[in-house]
């Protein structure tokens, strides 16, 4: 039920029957961009909506609620109000890579997007190495934001260009171990055959306590690695105004901060994908009338209401906690996350040596 | 050896100077903070100030007694009740006159009132400086409360220039005692939610726990007063030294701690909140009855030098006033609390990072009219 594939081969059989293969391949191509970029810029903006709502209702407020039903139309009014704003070019500052560098966060996101399942078949690319790619592609953000801070020619950009280096450097490495204990169980970097290889149970579920710790520490990691608050060391508010991004305005603003949440959805649908089992529904042994509607709800609600989940929890952080100071946060990386990483990896390593799990 | 211009300017090329304010979210208010940064370290810290210097202490020389009295709610506006008292009280003893027990309890209520409404911001925007955004709203919600008993009471929610010289501008509100009541039996029941949200939380702990030391002869050195120089064990509190008011008639217990890091004077905030709620309940239910205001002829000082101190919400607010025996004085001075609490950051900031200098800054608890004047 809810397979994509037969609307996607019928597409391309279209496609090939009537085009030649060169025009064949462009067309593919363009729809699949087009497509992309409409998923992305949707998705960025209702995670806006969501996060502004979100920490309303944490905060005694009420959010954005003037702008269509509930305010469901103001992110789409404040992106207009964006695009319309001037863009500041600064003297002295280095224009080339001053211009550049929003893009190359951007892209670096948007490139992530393709190869992320959201439902059965429905996948812009499906590659063998899917998890290496994701962790090779996001971790290209960073170097618009070191150049971004370091074009500004701000003292308080480079600041925050600093330290967010600093910052994805290090959690880069607790993400892909936490990935890795995951690949470890699954035997394999394909997205779609870990999602196959959860079809009895999702990994955070049958990989034991050792899955469960891999989860937390990716899902601390995550946080870090999108900078995002308790880690918002880049832009500490409070501390830098607004770190790397102090000198941006009107839609270059809004590509680094479109970047963020769609990095904070990468995160999340990686998450779903490796730990909950992406577009599978919710099972429980035995129950087949359960099991049942659980099918008939489609694959493309359930990876986005697990995502949804785990943005959520991602935002909890964000609206509770204070934020970490420099040197704690690279202790947080260096001496607890990456040897419990360590050892956890050991641990999944045997155990999937022995077949002890499920 | 001498420091000549050349290598001044060579210093000045090899550091690394930024400028923290006079616009900036944490120094709250127009004050500039000179950084010099090692990486993310902080090599010393100069505090300028003057940015919203208006020359209070002289306009108050062409004002009359009464009159200057609304000039005091625009130095320290987070304490403008206790402010006016401080030049209430020092008017009241050059004239050697005594108010009635009614606006001594209501002047009272009033500076607890506005204590607690001060540290409630106070604790908002240091969970703000933090990164904690949502301490603000909690913060904000609860000090609502409080204006509003204001706003019924004095017609006024910030500057209220309620105290004057010889007594209180007008009766405050018939509802006053029974809404003071219930605000201390709804914030005993939110101040709990304050110390889940911030106080237990690891990364507040560690953020604040040995950050900023300040030894107890340090502040009295440069004359740290309030909660900042009790979290260093410093006995300061002149509601115990010098009671003034109605603070004789009740008991009061003054909160120190001898840490003297920032999150001991994280800490005296939060218990002092709690302080004053049980220094309201002693007062509010035993409010007599009496005139409000005293039956003079002139309201004005005879000739000499008179002094009087107060608790602020920040620390020690003297008001020094020389009178030639004219209706204005002839020289006014205040010995405002946040002007001495500033110049310590640099000794406390000095070698942490700058993440650290916005937490010590915060704990610090600046209001920077009042640093100015």
């Amino acid at each position: 039920m809810y397979d994509f594939a037969p609307l996607i081969d019928s597409i391309t059989s279209y496609l090939n029957t009537n085009f030649s293969p060169f025009w064949a391949g462009l067309l593919a191509m363009v729809m699949l961009g087009l497509v992309l970029l409409l998923i992305y810029a949707v998705l960025g903006l209702y995670l806006v909506y969501a996060e502004r709502k979100i920490c309303a209702r944490m905060q005694n407020r009420m959010g954005p609620n003037r702008v269509g039903p509930m305010g469901l139309f103001q992110t789409i009014a404040d992106l207009i109000k964006l695009l319309l704003k001037e863009l500041i070019f600064i003297r002295n500052a280095d224009n080339f890579l001053f211009n550049i560098a929003p893009f190359i966060v951007i892209v670096a996101s948007i490139m992530a997007i393709g190869s992320i399942p959201f439902g059965k078949g429905l996948q812009a690319i499906d590659l063998n190495i899917g998890v290496l790619y994701i962790l090779a592609i996001s971790s290209m953000g960073v170097i618009g934001i070191l150049i971004a801070g370091w074009a500004s020619n701000s003292k308080y950009s480079v600041i925050g260009a600093m330290r967010s280096g600093a910052q994805v450097i290090s959690y880069e490495l607790s993400v892909g171990l936490a990935l890795l204990c995951i690949i470890t169980y699954a035997g394999t970097m394909q997205f779609s055959e870990i999602i196959a290889s959860q079809q009895n149970g999702w990994w955070i579920f049958k990989g034991h306590l050792p899955a469960m710790i891999a989860f937390a520490v990716y899902l601390v990691a995550g946080t870090a690695e999108t900078n995002r608050g308790p880690f918002d060391l880049a832009e500490a508010e409070s501390e830098l105004t607004a770190g790397f991004h102090t000198e941006y305005s009107g839609i270059k603003f809004a590509f680094f901060f479109l970047a963020e949440y769609m990095n904070m959805f990468i995160i999340a649908a990686v998450a779903t994908t490796l730990f909950l089992g992406g577009w599978l529904p919710f099972h429980l042994f035995q129950w087949q009338g359960f099991n049942q509607v659980m099918d008939f709800i489609p694959p493309v609600f359930w990876f986005f209401g697990k995502t949804a989940f785990v943005i959520y929890l991602m935002m909890w952080f964000k609206w509770t906690f204070p934020r970490l100071r420099i040197d704690q946060l690279l202790a947080l990386e260096w001496k607890y996350l990456l040897p419990i990483n360590l050892m956890n990896l050991i641990l999944i390593s045997f155990l999937t040596l022995m077949q002890w799990h499920f | 050896m001498e420091e000549t211009l050349m290598d001044i300017e060579l210093k000045e090329k090899e550091e690394y100077i930024i400028n923290m304010g006079p616009q900036h979210p944490s120094t709250h208010g127009v004050l500039r903070f000179e950084l010099c940064l090692l990486g993310e370290q902080v090599k010393y810290v100069i505090p300028h100030c003057g940015y919203i210097h208006r020359g209070i202490e002289k306009m108050c020389e062409h004002l009359t007694y009464p009159q200057l009295v609304h000039l005091t709610d625009r130095m320290d506006y987070l304490s403008a009740h206790i402010n006016n008292e401080a030049v209430a009280l020092c008017v009241e003893k050059s004239m050697n006159v005594e108010v009635s027990d009614r606006v001594k309890y209501i002047r009272t209520i009033l500076s607890e009132l506005t204590r607690i409404a001060s540290h409630q911001l106070w604790w908002s925007a240091f969970g703000m400086d933090l990164g904690a955004l949502t301490t603000f709203f909690y913060g904000l919600r609860d000090r609502e409360k409080i204006l509003d008993i204001f706003e019924e009471s004095t017609g006024s929610r910030l500057t209220q220039s309620f105290i004057t010289p010889g007594g209180l501008m007008g009766d405050v509100h018939p509802n006053f005692q029974k809404r003071v009541a219930e605000f201390i039996k709804y914030f005993r029941k939110k101040l709990p939610e304050y110390d889940q949200l911030l106080t237990g939380n690891v990364i507040f702990r560690e953020r604040t726990k040995g950050i900023g030391i300040m030894s107890k002869e340090d502040a009295i050195d440069y004359g740290v007063t309030g909660p900042s120089g009790r979290g260093s064990g410093f006995h300061c509190d002149i509601r115990k030294i010098e009671p003034y008011s109605a603070y004789p008639f009740v008991e009061v217990n003054e909160v120190t701690l001898t840490e003297g890091d920032t999150y001991a004077r994280y800490l005296v905030r939060i218990k002092e909140m709690w302080e004053s709620l049980n220094i309201l309940e002693q007062l509010v239910d035993n409010v007599p009855a009496g005139p409000i205001m005293l039956e003079l002829k002139a309201i004005k000082a005879p000739k000499g030098e008179y002094y009087q101190r107060v608790e602020t919400a920040r620390g020690e607010l003297g008001v020094y006033i020389v009178s030639d025996g004219g209706p204005s004085p002839a020289r006014m001075k205040f010995r405002s609390p946040n002007f001495s609490n500033l110049f310590i950051i640099n000794k406390l900031a000095a070698g942490h990072k700058i993440a650290d200098l916005v937490a010590i800054s915060g704990s610090l608890d600046l209001v920077i009219p009042d640093i100015d004047r």
